[in-house]
């Protein structure tokens, strides 16, 4: 493959923001300054060159349920997204729990339009009863262990996994939810719920499991990251944990600062997800969250669902939404913070936790892998379902008008986006 | 063009508002007088079809609608899903869909999950109105009215009335409809019930709370009880039918307290001897079998006001 | 139909113009004097004579005419309201609300029933009232009173008492009140 450059646009990383142009060969930068040629040009005039997106937090939903998203499609939809390396989430069918469903999902990700990660899950079948071979998942590449989609519920199997997988170099990850209070609940408990005459679940069921995996790390000495908190009782003590020195990092979704329990009135199970919208001081207390540093990065929760699951009386339908092609738009949009911070809540934050930094998030310097996108940050555009790379339909930002878009994405120096559509 | 009806759906007593209530109350009069004529029919809406769709079992609130279509002799059908055919699979959507391919008026839905007819309101195209008769916990308007029929009734109306309403709120459909009726058309409403039977939030609802009957009986003109159902003891939401009979069970001696002009009311099906004794079911201040008649009436008059009263172009 | 329901119901609403004064209330009055005389020329007496007004037009009317019975009669007839939304051909094409109660307090069986309406018009109301009326009973004659027949039939209803012949066009509308009838026309 033949050089490239990247010209015209402004470059910011951790390190900074400068204008200059990016030269890429053979899939690393190559070199970045003024006024520099390759064969190829990409056009980056009045955009912003970055480190490529990455996200924690990704339901791919290969093996099992290829109908509502694939490790194509879902990847397509996170180039378009900016995101240059995802997370894919254990709760596929079967379960990402032994050594077979990780290479066969490595496999697949190997070809697709970004770098796939699999995250594995913490107990056998996720059932909360057994830990996984987490030494040889961990041999096989896996940097995040979590039962997403369920919280670990027994506390002596937390503390021993917690344990355990302290001496491996890898991450514990939490969907923080007390069952036994959740049970039965579609949306947060509250004013909305008891006038929809929706059963509920309570802020304090996921906080209740905060507590709990602050003290273990506390005892245990390990690290933990608390995935997709959505509570200000919940953001509040993982401030104070990190205060406190403990080895805590936090993440929070996009529609956890965009969106509340009231839009649950329309019955449209599109808003239906897990944790449930909470209330506007919840969704203020994530903003703050992001601004000061008690939760490290934005993820997705791109939770594909067919359009017919989704059709389900909201009781009955599955909790989840798209987001990776939303993500940096509703950031850029919603949250009143500079362009670094949103980057770095996108994209070197979670690719430190993630354990991708050295191929994804870092600077943009000579000799690094060239995963990166540019994005034209004054670009509008308005949701369109039909529209989406994913497969399914479930955004429940449909006909919003959104400020930020991705024109570029390249992969290992590859462009998979281009000009907003997709090259794979 | 697209016809616009003065009401298209009843979804929600929020929906009708004190103007809403108060024309389809005046309505209702209109249909207790066909109700008892020699031969209790009109024509009304001869070619309409009114199609039932229960996903959830309630023999007396679709009789009581199929009465009302048959009053006002449109044609009626039941499309009754057992809780084995649902598990064959086709969603509400397809079966709505197909059923207005038929060629119908109205569909009167019944779902245990809140939110059901709203959805299918949003579904079914033009002409097709929706009725909801009970979804989850959410509401049941038609309740609602009759129970405020039958209050007017016997009480003339319902300004300035204070209502009880005892029992198992927090799961209840009919209490939800029932406090934002009352409340519209100017009555006090004072929510009787154990903590754990209340709704987690009582946010923006314009009622009082009590946890003592006694203390409440008093002071009302209208006693609402609530079905008490009896799997609420392995929900740890009340620790037996007994202690929630003791506290909140319209007995025999609390009935004995009770003015004379006290009405009391419940939607049935009734659990004797649970929320209510045999004495206060069957006494002078029962005004349930009115409930019922009225029923039938009220929902003649919403059937008459979405199918009846024509387009507005 | 009654030119007052007309004006009631929204997608027909408006206000109406009076152009002509065509029968001040002393007319009415003789009107209705006289049509007493000939309901009671006609059935022999008033004994088995029932009147029911149809709402709104023909209520009052009814009542006078009850009324005028008694003073030549001696007894006051049963007097009915009659309301004949749900009965109408033409629900489901315009709003149709009723407007009272319908109120028959007496048994129709065997009685003659003298149909009382303000303004008779392309006759459906009336054929509503037949069909509404036979829910109540077998009446052994049914006859039809209107203070103003003013032509237009679109059925084959002719009535037995007439306070006035009234030529119209079809787009004129006639009000019928207390203090007489005037003829005009329905401003939207």
């Amino acid at each position: 493959m033949s050089a490239l450059v990247i010209k015209g646009g402004r470059v910011l990383d951790a390190s900074g923001e400068r204008v200059a142009d990016v030269v890429i060969d053979d899939g690393r930068i190559a070199a970045v300054g003024a006024d520099l040629s390759a064969p190829d040009v990409i056009d980056a005039g009045g955009c912003v060159v970055a480190p490529g997106l990455v996200d924690l937090h990704t339901h791919l939903r290969q093996p099992g349920r290829e109908e509502a998203e694939t490790i194509e499609s879902g990847s397509r939809a996170a180039a378009l997204g900016g995101f240059t390396c995802v997370v894919a989430m254990p709760n596929t069918e079967p379960a990402i729990d032994c050594a077979a469903v990780v290479r066969e999902v490595l496999a697949l990700g190997r070809v697709s339009s970004c770098d796939v990660r699999a995250s594995a899950a913490i107990t056998v079948g996720r059932a909360g009863e057994r830990l996984t071979g987490m030494a040889e998942l961990a041999g096989l590449g896996v940097r995040l262990f979590t039962d997403d989609g369920n919280g670990v519920q027994d506390d002596r199997l937390m503390r021993r996994a917690m344990e355990y997988s302290s001496g491996l170099g890898v991450v514990l990850a939490q969907h923080c939810e007390n069952e036994a209070l959740s049970a039965g609940g579609h949306m947060h408990e509250g004013e909305w719920s008891s006038r929809l005459g929706i059963p509920g679940q309570p802020a304090e069921s996921e906080e209740l499991m905060v507590m709990r995996d602050i003290a273990l790390a506390r005892l245990t000495g390990a690290t933990i990251h608390f995935q997709h908190l959505s509570t200000a009782g919940s953001i509040a003590m993982v401030r104070a944990a990190k205060a406190g020195g403990l080895p805590v990092s936090a993440e929070a979704t996009t529609h956890h600062f965009t969106l509340t329990h009231a839009e649950c009135a329309s019955y449209d199970p599109v808003f239906k997800v897990n944790p449930p919208l909470r209330t506007a001081a919840d969704v203020a207390a994530v903003k703050a969250g992001l601004g000061d540093g008690a939760l490290d990065a934005i993820a997705t929760d791109h939770a594909p669902h067919e359009p017919e699951r989704k059709e389900l009386p909201f009781d009955e339908a599955p909790p989840g939404m798209l987001g990776l092609e939303t993500a940096l738009a509703l950031a850029l949009t919603e949250l009143d913070a500079p362009l670094a911070q949103v980057l770095a809540l996108l994209s070197w934050q979670p690719a430190a936790i993630a354990g991708v930094a050295a191929e994804h998030g870092g600077d943009l310097a000579v000799g690094r892998p060239a995963n990166l996108c540019v994005i034209d940050t004054s670009a509008t555009w308005t949701v369109d379902p039909a529209r989406l790379a994913s497969r399914a339909r479930n955004t429940p930002y449909a006909g919003r008008t959104l400020t930020g878009r991705v024109r570029h994405t390249l992969l290992r120096g590859e462009p998979v986006v281009l000009d907003g559509e997709p090259t794979r | 063009m697209t016809a616009t009806r003065l009401h298209r759906h009843i979804l929600s007593v929020a929906d009708l508002g004190r103007d809403g209530l108060e024309e389809l109350l005046k309505l209702t009069d209109t249909f207790v007088e066909v109700s008892a004529r020699a031969i209790p029919k009109a024509p009304a809406l001869r070619g309409k079809t009114v199609v039932s769709l229960f996903y959830e079992d309630s023999t007396r609130t679709r009789l009581s609608f199929e009465t009302a279509a048959k009053r006002l002799s449109a044609d009626t059908m039941t499309f009754s899903v057992s809780s084995s055919s649902v598990k064959k699979g086709e969603s509400v959507r397809d079966t709505v869909e197909t059923i207005e391919a038929m060629g119908i008026d109205a569909l009167v839905v019944r779902h245990g999950s809140a939110g059901v007819p709203l959805r299918v309101a949003g579904w079914v195209h033009d002409r097709v109105s929706v009725i909801n008769a009970g979804d989850g916990w959410h509401e049941h308007p038609t309740q609602a009215l009759l129970d405020c029929y039958t209050i007017r009734q016997h009480r003339g109306g319902l300004e300035g009335m204070r209502i009880a309403i005892v029992g198992d709120v927090k799961h209840s459909r009919v209490a939800r409809s029932d406090v934002l009726a009352y409340t519209a058309l100017g009555a006090e409403v004072v929510l009787v019930a154990p903590p754990t039977l209340l709704p987690p939030s009582l946010e923006g609802w314009p009622v009082t709370v009590s946890h003592d009957l006694d203390g409440v009986l008093g002071s009302v003109d209208v006693v609402g009880l609530l079905r008490m159902q009896t799997e609420r003891t392995t929900e740890a939401l009340i620790p037996s039918l007994r202690e929630y009979t003791a506290g909140y069970g319209l007995t025999r001696a609390r009935l004995d307290r009770l003015d004379d002009k006290v009405l009391v009311m419940h939607p049935g099906p009734m659990n004797r001897g649970v929320e209510i004794s045999a004495d206060a079911a069957t006494s002078d201040r029962a005004v349930i079998l009115d409930q019922v008649r009225n029923g039938v009436a009220v929902r003649m008059a919403v059937l008459y006001l979405l199918l009846g009263t024509g387009a507005l172009s | 139909m009654a030119e007052r329901e007309r004006r009631k119901t929204p997608p027909y609403g408006g206000v109406f113009v009076a152009r002509t004064r065509v029968m001040d209330g002393d007319d009415v009055h003789r009107a209705l004097w006289r049509m007493a005389h000939e309901v009671l020329e006609r059935n022999q007496g008033a004994d088995d004579v029932a009147l029911v007004g149809l709402q709104t037009g023909g209520v009052p009317l009814a009542r006078r005419l009850a009324g005028n019975l008694e003073q030549i009669a001696g007894d006051v007839p049963p007097v009915g309201t009659l309301d004949v939304a749900l009965h109408r051909d033409d629900i489901g094409v315009r709003p149709v609300l009723p407007e009272e109660v319908t109120d028959i307090p007496f048994d129709v069986d065997g009685r003659t029933i003298v149909l009382v309406d303000d303004v008779l018009f392309t006759g459906r109301t009336i054929r509503a009232a037949l069909d509404a009326l036979h829910h109540y009973g077998r009446p052994r004659a049914v006859q039809l009173a209107v203070m103003i027949d003013r032509g237009h039939r679109e059925l084959p209803i002719r009535p037995d008492y007439v306070g006035k012949n009234l030529p119209t066009r079809r787009d004129e509308a006639v009000d019928v009140h207390d203090d007489g009838v005037d003829l005009g026309e329905m401003l939207k």
